[in-house]
């Protein structure tokens, strides 16, 4: 079965969407990352979704669920690199996908997620 | 439909054709007022002896239906062209209608000067020619008034286009005046233009300044939060400025909130853009002694 990776980066779980989301593909990546949050205590996520260009209203939802159950289970979510065109179909799907964070690109999002979860320091200088 | 004109007309139009051409082109540099610097004297004869030699033709025809030939279609064309050119350098519906208006008078009255009295009297030859004539007039109308449509057309594109700037105010802010009414379609140009900007100069911040929207009601207040969200989508924070004191009253009366900043001038809301990237603003005492 098709798996979306998901890598630990200290505190942080990393997800890259590379290919095109089909509704199966996209419980599969909730499922496996609930598992993965719940496993490794992570305190934040970030999605990055800058090579995704088509979306429709199912996967809007579970981008908005993903970020709900990690919030439950503990961590942030940040989404980033949103393309225009993904944007304006959220908007005119009337998804604007409230309460999630976003951010520009990865850096940004990173930086914001360790605002978000009470570290300043950058997440690279962090010994383990 | 148009009757194939007499022989003695045919006559009459091909040997004084240049005296005919001669007096249209003298009374339609009257009828235009003719400036040298709009149509040049060159183009203009290019234009009458153009029609002059189709003209010729079509009443010539051997068509049973003269409207139905070749030749008409012709001359058609080469008006179609002229007029087209006249419409892109401005002139009224009167003005391109001369030149058919001022060919028949002076069509008319060689005519009738050459006619013998007995067959001036016979109305039936000449029927056939103001059929042709006048089925040109209605064809210059209406081309006319299609020409200046494309124009009009062309100019709203435009003018969406020219209206919805977005500019660069700092690293990282960038700002859109949004100037006119909204509707749907502007919005849609604006949402684009702004998204496509933050991702080229990867800002944070883009201020709204809605200085220019002559009034906010609850469409144009959802257009807005809709560009919002998008801009939120993609990591990007939106500031509202330039809220004048009545669209705030009309605002509250209607019900309309915006769940981000806002300002009342793009100057605050400059600031407080400047201070969320880690800018300072200080005014240098230095000078004041």
């Amino acid at each position: 079965m098709e798996h979306i990776p998901i890598l630990k980066m200290g505190e942080y779980l990393l997800v890259s969407i590379q290919v095109d989301m089909h509704d199966q593909l996209a419980i599969t990546l909730q499922n496996d990352l609930a598992e993965k949050i719940a496993k490794t205590g992570a305190k934040g996520v970030l999605i990055d979704i800058s090579a995704l260009d088509i979306v429709d209203s199912f996967i809007g939802r579970m981008l908005g669920n993903i970020a709900s159950i990690s919030k439950v289970l503990g961590a942030e979510t940040v989404l980033v690199g949103m393309q225009p065109a993904v944007a304006i179909t959220l908007v005119e799907l009337g998804l604007s996908l409230k309460g999630m964070h976003t951010a520009l690109n990865v850096e940004k999002g990173m930086q914001l997620l360790s605002r978000l979860t009470g570290k300043d320091q950058d997440y690279t200088s962090r010994k383990q | 439909m148009a009757d194939a004109i007499g022989k003695n007309y045919q006559k009459i139009i091909s040997e004084k054709q240049d005296i005919i051409r001669d007096e249209w082109l003298k009374r339609l540099k009257v009828a235009l007022e003719y400036q040298k610097d709009i149509l040049t004297e060159k183009e203009l004869n290019k234009n009458l002896d153009g029609f002059m030699t189709l003209f010729l033709k079509t009443i010539r025809s051997e068509e049973k239906d003269l409207l139905s030939g070749k030749e008409w279609k012709e001359l058609k064309e080469h008006l179609s062209q002229i007029i087209q050119k006249w419409a892109s350098q401005g002139f009224s519906i009167r003005e391109t209608l001369s030149f058919l208006l001022t060919f028949e008078r002076v069509l008319f009255e060689r005519i009738r000067e050459e006619l013998g009295k007995e067959e001036r009297e016979n109305l039936d030859e000449f029927t056939g020619l103001e059929e042709l004539l006048t089925e040109l007039e209605e064809f210059v109308a209406e081309q006319h008034v299609k020409n200046r449509e494309e124009i009009i057309a062309r100019q709203q594109r435009e003018i969406l286009e020219l209206s919805t700037p977005v500019v660069t105010l700092w690293k990282g802010i960038l700002a859109v005046p949004l100037i006119g009414t909204l509707d749907s379609a502007r919005t849609q140009t604006v949402m684009e233009t702004l998204l496509q900007k933050i991702v080229e100069t990867g800002s944070e911040i883009a201020i709204i300044d809605i200085t220019g929207v002559p009034a906010v009601d609850t469409q144009v207040a959802q257009h807005i939060i809709k560009t919002i969200d998008a801009a939120r989508l993609m990591g990007a924070d939106c500031i509202i400025s330039g809220i004048r004191p009545q669209i705030a009253q009309t605002m509250v009366a209607l019900g309309v909130t915006f769940d981000v900043v806002t300002k009342a001038t793009l100057a605050d809301a400059f600031s407080i853009a400047l201070k969320r990237l880690g800018f300072e603003i200080k005014e240098d005492r230095r000078e004041e002694k």
